[in-house]
């Protein structure tokens, strides 16, 4: 046990060198029960000996497989009620590295809960591994697959025949499948808008063909092995030529001399001297320092992590993007995104949600639905069709207008993947509900824009506006009856607070409010309901009234708990 | 193919260490921001040795931003309690240590109990309790999803009920690198910020950047109880069979736990280069040396579903 494997002498150091060699490339999977996906990802950790010889023995004798032969897919499925019902429900990761590159798997299970497994191991995933059954052809769950895997902005799509060893070999089975999968591959990339590149190959999981080693029954195929495939397809997408968008997580300020925002590249890259603009407030400064704690930097590029010191004091906090001047992002209140629906409980339009985008929350309301993607099919449509939908239940897939109570800087999703992705928190079981990708963004208007960039520093500070007023600005979240919103009105101006009524339908209103909230009102947005009490929400705190409620008390206790009625100090606009 | 071709290459190759690296300073960036009350766990373990470093350059040049809480079986080795108070100090981080006091004070060892219940009252009743005391939200734990199949499921932050459990079936999506801190009073996070490192990054990572880690990793001639392929260290004296005699073995610890319960293996590596080179000929997983995992099919994950890390 203790005898090394290897060459000897062996040398640290020409070894750590290729090591560093090596960068890191991301797939998922995909497909379902009995493509035998289980089994590839268990040949491929096999065949590369990426598993241990107690671990390979742990399953020897077991499964559902011929005897003597292993069964590869208790290698990988984790979970003990997976065991007892012999399918994976989770995404589970796996590790494995070959002598030119380390592998990350996202091994995402084929059934009923796919969409939402499946979405969320392809957001990080360079590739998506889709497995067919070759004597099944390109099924209604393959164009899900597809689908879920290039609305998700996966580049590479690696279709892998499978049980080829079933039909023969047939390379007519193979070519007809190929042929299927690239017609439908065009309709999807219409859809969702990102352009996916697909490698076609025959497989058997089972025996290994085409695997790790080229296959033997299978002349006709001059292509790449997977692994082969694997090695050479290009790794991350981190291109440094892309505009710079840099999300501040935290400003760190440790004494009175460094004042450095933290954060990581999430694409392009920045040099000293290079000109930043902060939105959604639109300063701009120049980039002083890259500091990190091995020593400044004289370039950062995605997707490192570093702090950035800047030339000049400008308002920066946590939640506001740094992007290129040349290139900035959209500042907005309005979206049209794709949703992809993760929860039980369905959308509710008009209902407020937190939408975190890049490193901070905003409160969000479905305005509208556009329409689903049918993902299943019906005795009228089939999978793919848009239909009209009035909401989303759990792993369904539609397009959605999403309005925001604050303005954030967003990207299509096309374009940047980190900056155009976002997701949706139920607040009240704080449960993640959607994943949401960016189709559009409505710019605020121009004078708006500018309010913002100036608003604080500009003639009247927040802080006078607060001895002005007695309390800070906000936009306070008022969903239910008009009855009761019309007493939560009275009982604010009766306790002298400065208020302005919105309704949240109206076009703009998100945009009004946040102009208004900046000038120090407490602005009421509200939604009608239909239902017999009214919730009040802001910054974290809610209230419930119902019709016969008392309010003043409590709507003091919200606005003292959510910090509106303390001065603002210093450190207002920091974390 | 042709189409990728044209991608723009003028991004510099970065390696896998530096972004696993990049990865887990947002997150520990993320956790430090959005909660009110982190904390890092730590096991004095390269894994704790890592992420210890990269909290570090996280904040830097600010100090860490949360303490560093122990949680101490009595069982420890005492190289990694001197080495734990070493380290702290040298980082300049707050340390807690928490202990299962009534339980150690009753003499509870895996052989007097099984490892199983063992582990329940000085490993995960100790952390809950631990938690509960300083009233912690988030906690940041060295593990990795390469060590065990359940853990390979485990979300980056794994949200756990109030009374600290996993639910392996009800656990939140985690898209991009969108993560949702929102929990209720009384709820928490447990965060893994080296989800995605295996135990070849830990120790390329400690090779490259210096990082210190216990003696016990390396090979030196130890007293063992040797019982076929086990070697069991002589800490506790009540590991001993009746007439049982140490022998002095050149050995080294995988992983650090518990004396009673991690076993040495015969081993030559006296340096990281040693230890690299030897992963490299490995044909074993890194637990299986760690008597708990193997004791029940699934043991770890019914562990982690009590409240286990």
């Amino acid at each position: 046990m203790t005898t090394p494997l290897i060459e000897s002498p062996f040398s640290l150091d020409d070894f750590m060198a290729a090591e560093q060699q090596k960068d890191l490339l991301r797939f998922s999977t995909a497909g379902s029960v009995d493509d035998g996906k289980s089994t590839l990802i268990g040949r491929l950790l096999y065949d590369t000996r990426s598993v241990y010889e107690d671990q390979v023995r742990s399953i020897e004798g077991k499964g559902t497989t011929a005897p003597g032969q292993l069964d590869f897919a208790l290698l990988t499925d984790g979970l003990r009620a997976e065991r007892e019902q012999g399918i994976t429900i989770d995404v589970a990761y796996r590790y494995f590295s070959t002598s030119r590159r380390k592998f990350i798997i996202a091994d995402t299970p084929g059934h009923e809960q796919y969409t939402r497994n499946m979405a969320t191991g392809s957001s990080t995933a360079d590739a998506t591994i889709v497995l067919i059954d070759a004597r099944k052809g390109v099924l209604p769950q393959s164009r899900r697959h597809a689908y879920i895997a290039s609305l998700l902005g996966v580049r590479h799509l690696l279709v892998a025949v499978n049980k080829m060893d079933l039909v023969d070999y047939s390379r007519e089975r193979f070519l007809a499948i190929q042929s299927d999968f690239t017609t439908l591959l065009d309709q999807i990339a219409a859809d969702t808008g990102n352009p996916v590149q697909p490698h076609f190959l025959p497989v058997s999981a089972l025996l290994g063909d085409n695997v790790v080693h080229r296959s033997a029954s299978m002349p006709w195929y001059t292509g790449p092995s997977l692994i082969e495939l694997l090695e050479s397809l290009p790794a991350s997408r981190h291109d440094a030529a892309a505009p710079l968008r840099f999300a501040v997580q935290r400003v760190l300020r440790p004494d009175a001399s460094f004042r450095g925002f933290a954060g990581q590249v999430a694409s392009g890259s920045i040099r000293p001297g290079d000109s930043i603009t902060a939105l959604p407030s639109g300063r701009t400064a120049r980039v002083a320092r890259i500091a990190t704690f091995d020593g400044d930097l004289d370039r950062a590029h995605a997707p490192l992590s570093v702090t950035l010191v800047l030339d000049r004091e400008i308002d920066i906090s946590r939640g506001d993007l740094l992007v290129s001047t040349s290139s900035p992002a959209t500042i907005t209140t309005d979206l049209e995104a794709s949703l992809v629906w993760m929860d039980a409980h369905d959308l509710v339009p008009g209902r407020r949600y937190l939408l975190k985008h890049a490193s901070h929350i905003v409160p969000a309301t479905v305005t509208a639905l556009d329409h689903r993607v049918l993902l299943e099919e019906d005795a009228h449509h089939q999978t793919l069709d848009h239909i009209p939908a009035a909401t989303l239940s759990l792993n369904q897939i539609g397009v959605a207008s999403l309005r925001l109570l604050r303005p954030i800087a967003v990207d299509r999703y096309r374009d940047h993947r980190l900056t155009g992705s976002f997701i949706l928190i139920d607040p009240a079981t704080n449960s993640t509900v959607a994943a949401g990708i960016v189709r559009s963004a409505q710019p605020i208007p121009a004078s708006l824009a500018a309010h913002l960039a100036t608003s604080h520093s500009g003639p009247v500070s927040p802080r006078e506006r607060f001895l002005r007023w007695g309390h800070r600005g906000a936009i306070l979240s008022l969903t239910g009856p008009t009855s009761i919103a019309d007493r939560v009105e009275r009982a604010l101006f009766h306790d002298g607070r400065v208020t302005l009524r919105l309704n949240a339908s109206q076009e703009s209103s998100g945009s009004l409010a946040a102009h208004a909230a900046s000038a120090g009102l407490l602005v009421l947005l509200h939604a009608e309901t239909d239902s017999d009490s009214l919730t009040v929400a802001v910054a974290n705190h809610s209230l419930t009234v119902a019709e016969e409620d008392s309010l003043t008390r409590r709507l003091e206790t919200l606005l003292a708990d959510a910090g509106l009625l303390h001065q603002p100090g210093l450190n207002e606009y920091e974390i | 193919m042709n189409a990728v071709s044209t991608l723009p290459e003028t991004a510099p190759k970065l390696s896998h260490l530096r972004q696993l690296e990049a990865e887990s300073i947002h997150i520990l960036r993320e956790v430090a921001s959005e909660f009110e009350r982190p904390v890092m766990l730590y096991s004095i373990g390269k894994d704790s040795a890592v992420m210890l470093r990269l909290a570090q350059k996280a904040f830097y040049p600010a100090p860490i931003p949360f303490p560093l809480l122990h949680i101490d079986t009595g069982f420890k080795f005492r190289e990694m309690l001197d080495f734990r108070d070493r380290m702290a100090r040298q980082v300049g981080a707050e340390l807690l240590v928490w202990r299962n006091e009534p339980a150690i004070a009753a003499g509870t060892n895996p052989i007097a109990l099984d490892t199983k219940r063992c582990c329940g009252l000085l490993k995960t009743q100790a952390l809950l309790d631990g938690l509960r005391h300083y009233n912690f939200d988030a906690a940041f734990g060295g593990a990795r999803r390469d060590e065990e199949k359940s853990r390979a499921k485990e979300r980056i932050y794994s949200f756990r009920d109030s009374a600290g459990q996993w639910d392996p079936k009800n656990q939140r999506p985690e898209l991009w690198n969108l993560y949702n801190a929102r929990i209720h009073p009384g709820e928490s996070i447990r965060v893994f910020p080296l989800s995605n490192w295996t135990e070849m990054d830990v120790w390329q990572y400690i090779h490259l950047e210096n990082i210190p880690v216990v003696d016990l990793y390396f090979a030196r001639e130890r007293p063992m109880y040797v019982r076929g392929d086990a070697l069991l260290p002589t800490e506790q004296s009540f590991m001993a069979l009746p007439g049982e005699k140490p022998q002095m073995v050149r050995c080294r610890l995988r992983s650090l736990g518990c004396s009673p319960c991690t076993g040495a293996i015969r081993s030559d590596a006296a340096t990281i280069p040693d230890i690299i080179a030897e992963l490299i000929s490995f044909r074993s997983s890194e637990r299986a040396n760690r008597v708990i995992d193997h004791d029940q099919e699934g043991s770890m994950e019914l562990k982690k579903r009590e409240g286990y890390f």
